[in-house]
């Protein structure tokens, strides 16, 4: 009987990926330290979709993020993404993917440039995507400041920078808008409509509402790790 | 975009290398540290074991050993912290950096800075305990080959530590016994180097180099899981 209600389980997960379909989540648990950060999410997001991740703090936004990017395991249930199977094979899909996270993964001692090129050269991007992404975030001014002294407006567009530098399908983007004047929120809003028009499917986490339901496709509501809606 | 197919295992490595001790040339954050340290300790030891008695010159090359193992100790604690400032490596990671490549390279890293090290406490040591080295081919092997061993151990080691609140006693209460047999042979090596050849220096030598190798394979595998644990 188990066995019947597992396969099928995993037949109805692998319905589910299309080749339109980016991520499918089934009843997806992970757990930090014992502590379960995700309890049975389900979640399906399209090709080329926009998703607002909404809710409180704590709500497991982040822990989504992380676990789409590979760095969390998923303790139970199915996550495949970019039809990866995150359960035995959390590193492969890396490639495809870019997280912008809270911390912008640039080495404080090393200018933007220097920061920029040693991303692009780990993802086999070359100059002209450093000077792209160096245009396309107005990051010109700052490209050879060291990281540390850059501002919080700044560093929010560095970390947007490392991970446009190469193409990828599924942009992942925790709290872009924080920490932002009006003016950077607009020019970070416009960039990741460019992303998406270019193919890319898009899941960003925000507390900043009202402007990001103006901008996604779709709203995915979170609470206790789970997902509501 | 113009994408090219990743770089290969050793040009990520060398990558990582060069951009630890690029920091490390911007900042100077580890010799600066570490080389006071050292100088420190090797005047202690030399007021400590009464330079009178001439004990010094037999004794240099066990203190020359433990100087560099506790100097060791503050580079593994800073090329973690590299990392661990605004979650840097794990982006290189999510950039596409193999782990086995982030954890070669560190430990290139540590052992270039530890190289430099060792030139410097060798020169002290040499000119404060009046210290004569006849066999310079085999000191360098000696402390090629322990270096390589020492940066291998305490990469991994640091990784394994990077999320405990006590990191740094942590790190040499774990490290410290398991580089006991680099401390022996470097230092068995060393005393041959300054009071002439032994018939046992190639197993020494051998020892060193199954230390290095086995901790550089087992860096290799395990550093990812404890790296993007941390």
């Amino acid at each position: 009987m188990n066995k019947t209600v597992q396969s099928s389980a995993k037949w109805s997960i692998n319905a589910a990926c299309t080749a339109d379909t980016v991520v499918a989540l089934h009843d997806v648990v992970s757990t930090v330290d014992g502590f379960p950060v995700l309890t049975g999410a389900d979640l399906t997001v399209n090709r080329g979709e926009l998703i607002l991740l909404s809710g409180a703090n704590g709500a497991g936004k982040t822990s989504l993020l992380r676990l789409l990017a590979g760095l969390l395991p998923v303790a139970s249930g199915r996550a495949i993404v970019l039809g990866h199977d995150l359960a035995s094979d959390p590193h492969s899909h890396r490639r495809q993917v870019a997280l912008v996270a809270h911390e912008t993964f640039c080495y404080d001692e090393l200018t933007v440039r220097r920061n920029l090129a040693l991303h692009a050269r780990m993802a086999g991007a070359t100059t002209y995507d450093i000077d792209r992404v160096v245009l396309l975030l107005g990051l010109t001014e700052v490209d050879g400041v060291v990281h540390a002294r850059l501002s919080t407006g700044q560093r929010r567009r560095c970390a947007l920078a490392v991970g446009l530098l190469r193409s990828v399908d599924l942009l992942l983007l925790d709290e872009p808008h924080s920490g932002l004047d009006p003016e950077a929120r607009d020019s970070i809003d416009r960039v990741v409509t460019e992303v998406r028009l270019g193919g890319a499917t898009v899941i960003f986490a925000s507390h900043e509402l009202d402007r990001a339901r103006d901008l996604a496709d779709r709203e995915v509501v979170m609470a206790g790790g789970a997902i509501l809606k | 975009m113009n994408e090219q197919p990743p770089p290969r295992l050793a040009v990520q490595a060398a990558l990582v290398a060069g951009k630890d001790l690029e920091i490390e040339w911007r900042t100077r954050a580890t010799l600066s540290r570490v080389l006071p340290f050292a100088g420190i300790l090797v005047v202690l030891f030399a007021v400590a074991l009464d330079p009178d008695r001439g004990i010094l010159p037999r004794v240099a090359p066990g203190l020359f050993w433990l100087a560099v193992l506790l100097c060791a100790l503050l580079a593994f604690g800073r090329s973690m912290d590299l990392e661990r400032g605004n979650r840097a490596g794990i982006g290189l990671v999510l950039s596409g950096a193999d782990p086995a490549a982030v954890f070669l390279g560190k430990a290139a890293a540590v052992a270039a800075e530890l190289l430099v090290l060792e030139a410097c406490v060798g020169v002290a040591m040499i000119a404060v305990y009046d210290v004569d080295v006849r066999g310079v081919a085999l000191a360098v092997s000696a402390m090629v080959l322990a270096t390589t061993g020492i940066a291998a151990a305490g990469t991994l080691y640091g990784a394994m530590v990077t999320l405990d609140r006590s990191r740094d006693s942590l790190l040499a209460i774990l490290l410290l016994p398991v580089l006991l047999p680099v401390l022996l042979a470097a230092t068995k090596l060393l005393g041959s180097a300054t009071s002439g050849p032994s018939p046992q220096d190639r197993l020494w030598l051998g020892l060193l180099a199954v230390f290095a190798a086995l901790y550089g394979g087992l860096g290799t595998i395990a550093f990812g899981s404890l790296f993007e644990e941390a």
